[in-house]
């Protein structure tokens, strides 16, 4: 009776949770689909490629080697202790207690024994990353924009962790011991390793203290997974899934490529005189640039999800470096929080992008985006391809294109490409004087 | 052509007329034209070019801003005016090839001017000296000016990770026997000049030091007596930092052109 009652309470939660977890994914989706459309179905092989080495291969991690290793350690305990959650959701639904071990005979202790080994990975790592987060003065993790929430979701993130790992040892420490009372049924799992070395914390207590403690130990770390789920799409730690699609839908093209205007390319060519001879020429054009995440590319909006707010980014921009306002890991967590705030109105059915707020000014300032000196720096160090770049330059060119309020040197500069045809104002028809130099240069140095 | 009496600088319209036709043109770019300082790198190279004997020409003045620093400062339109001007002018000269001396113009005629109707072979002038050198036409002789110094390279941003030319510049600098000594931040990880992004064009904005000072703080602690550069902008930002840090008289911040040409007693 009891395990069916607890069968169904397990089941109650298990559809909780993926009724929260599917309308959150809906809305994240649907929130990413406010961005402009933006086609990256080319290439299938290259993405394919890019993901795997990228996101499944953490590449471009292990350019930091020390946060690289301990990342490792967690990446893998989450991929391969997965796994094992597998079990746990089958025994919560069946009512077994440990469904494989029968199956798998004396071979089940050596999946445990690794999962038991990697748990302690995470452990340790987790804790070497709050005390990294915390203690040591490590820059990127003390910048303005990594106070308050953000600064809080790291440390939730990794407490999290750890608890969740010492639930796992603590239900297999207690079980070990159980498995030498007479009465009970937890069958042999042989030695597990890790959580033996705990089993002096517990062997002195009743059989009926230590089954209460290894079933608590297994609703806690299973509740704790499905919640730390759900919580995970609320989180910076989203990184974990949206690494993938990012990496997958992130531009293969030279990283100096701009992404061209068709738009204005059709205008240019009306222009002067020619016939737009673009195929998708019937596509409104309602704003040049960007000031609002309506205006921004699909995988912009998807970047900003994905973003995990390690500050490699801001480590390595020069303007950041060197005093200025602008981080571009801002710029992804600005663009994250007003799409958040844009999907919360579509989901009380109201208009989104009606409440006199845009994404340029209420939260990136024109300072942030003037101090950037497009040198790649952010792309390059992101290790999961995001590029904080591509929302700046649409910035831009919404302030130079819609409002005509570029700094006054940069107009300048504009007249002067118009009108002389270089970024200076030097005459056009003392191009070519070099020539003339050179050639009287030479003339002396013979005579 | 004949290299030993007057050095030649054909333009298009010179060739066109005499119906003949170029290996690649040099795209001089706006700073290699007007500005003094880069004016002697575009020197340099015409040197080597009349040395080696390329058949190469220039536009003169048909040619014109490639519109990169409006179009990274937003101007979409106006970039997009100047890359079908001079796409109308580079198409009908038939142009296949092109090497540059400017990055930022290797990057928007190289990878921006296709999408718009104008597609060449674009190379830098780093890559093409370093072909020179790889065919034995240049740098083939030891010793010269700069063996055994220490030289540090910069890395160009629009070089390097926008293009990632990170080899073709230190071949160039390893024929010229120097001892090239790296900076911290090199490569993917070089620190930018400060001028990209039409900086170049305004002042920076508000903060604790200029993006330049950084740069070359670390370019000095290498204890380099030259700094080699590829590209305008970094020359000027470089030249800059080295003045502020008064150091003019010790240090050089050389173009790989202007290296190779003083070695070859250009």
């Amino acid at each position: 009776m009891a395990n069916i009652i607890s069968q169904v309470v397990f089941l109650i939660i298990l559809a909780i949770t993926t009724f929260f977890l599917v309308k959150r994914i809906n809305s994240i989706r649907r929130n990413i689909a406010l961005g402009r459309p933006a086609d990256r179905s080319d290439h299938k092989d290259e993405r394919w490629k890019t993901m795997l080495l990228v996101a499944f291969g953490q590449k471009k991690m292990f350019k930091r080697m020390v946060p690289a290793i301990l990342h490792l350690c967690v990446y893998i305990g989450f991929l391969v202790i997965n796994l094992e959650v597998l079990e746990f959701v089958l025994d919560g639904l069946f009512g077994t207690h440990r469904l494989f071990a029968p199956a798998l005979g004396a071979f089940y202790t050596i999946p445990i024994n690794i999962f038991e080994f990697l748990a302690v990975a995470v452990i340790v790592a987790c804790v070497i990353f709050l005390w990294r987060r915390n203690v040591i003065h490590i820059k990127r993790f003390h910048a303005k924009e990594l106070t308050a929430w953000p600064k809080t979701d790291a440390n939730i993130i990794l407490i999290t962790e750890i608890v969740l790992m010492l639930a796992i040892l603590t239900m297999n420490a207690t079980d070990q011991v159980l498995q030498d009372r007479p009465g009970t049924h937890y069958g042999d799992t042989g030695t597990l390793v890790f959580s033996a070395t705990l089993i002096p914390l517990f062997e002195h207590m009743s059989t009926g203290t230590l089954i209460w403690i290894e079933r608590s130990a297994w609703w806690f770390h299973i509740i704790g997974i499905l919640a730390f789920a759900v919580y995970v799409t609320y989180s910076k730690h989203l990184h974990i899934f949206m690494a993938f699609p990012n990496t997958y839908y992130s531009k293969l093209e030279p990283k100096g490529k701009m992404d061209n205007m068709p738009a204005v390319t059709r205008e240019v060519q009306l222009m002067l005189g020619g016939a737009a001879d673009d195929g998708d020429s019937n596509e409104e054009v309602d704003r040049f640039g960007a000031k609002d995440v309506n205006d921004l590319a699909w995988t912009d909006l998807m970047g900003a999800y994905a973003c995990t707010e390690c500050g490699r980014c801001t480590a390595e921009c020069p303007a950041n470096q060197t005093g200025k306002k602008l981080s571009p890991r801002k710029i992804m967590m600005d663009t994250r929080d007003r799409v958040e705030e844009a999907g919360a109105a579509v989901a009380k059915g109201e208009k989104p992008f009606e409440d006199g707020k845009v994404l340029l000014d209420n939260f990136i300032s024109r300072e942030e985006i003037n101090a950037c000196t497009t040198c790649q720096a952010c792309v390059e160090a992101c290790p999961i391809n995001i590029n904080p770049l591509a929302i700046i330059l649409q910035l831009r060119r919404y302030v130079a294109m819609e409002e005509a309020q570029s700094p006054a040197a940069w107009n300048a500069m504009f007249s002067n490409v118009e009108n002389n045809f270089a970024p200076w104002k030097f005459p056009p028809a003392d191009r070519f004087n070099w020539a003339d130099e050179l050639k009287e240069e030479e003339e002396k140095s013979k005579s | 052509m004949d290299t030993n009496e007057h050095i030649q600088i054909p333009t298009m319209a010179d060739m066109m007329a005499k119906g003949e036709e170029p290996e690649v043109l040099f795209w001089v770019g706006c700073a290699g034209s007007f500005d003094d300082r880069y004016k002697r790198v575009t020197k340099a190279f015409v040197k080597i070019l009349n040395k080696v004997g390329i058949q190469f020409a220039v536009l003169g003045q048909e040619e014109s801003c490639t519109g990169d620093p409006a179009r990274r400062a937003g101007n979409e339109f106006l970039f997009q005016m100047q890359a079908a001007s001079n796409i109308e002018v580079l198409n009908g000269y038939h142009i296949k090839k092109i090497v540059t001396a400017c990055p930022h113009c290797f990057n928007t005629l190289k990878n921006e001017y296709p999408e718009l109707g104008g597609n060449y072979e674009v190379i830098h002038h780093s890559t093409f000296l370093q072909q020179l050198i790889n065919e034995g036409k240049v740098g083939v002789e030891g010793g010269g000016a700069f063996k055994g110094k220490k030289i540090t390279y910069h890395d160009s941003c629009y070089l390097g990770r926008a293009n990632n030319i990170y080899e073709a510049p230190r071949q160039v600098l390893a024929a010229l026997d120097a001892d090239l000594v790296e900076m911290k931040r090199c490569r993917t990880k070089g620190f930018c000049c400060g001028a990209g992004g039409a900086q170049m064009f305004k002042d920076a904005e508000p903060g604790k030091k200029e993006v330049n000072i950084d740069r070359t703080e670390e370019a000095l602690s290498t204890g380099a007596k030259t700094i080699a550069v590829a590209c305008p902008f970094c020359m000027t930002m470089m030249s800059d930092g080295v003045k502020n840090k008064e150091k003019e008289s010790e240090v050089q911040v050389k173009d790989l052109a202007e290296l190779i040409a003083e070695h070859e007693k250009l």
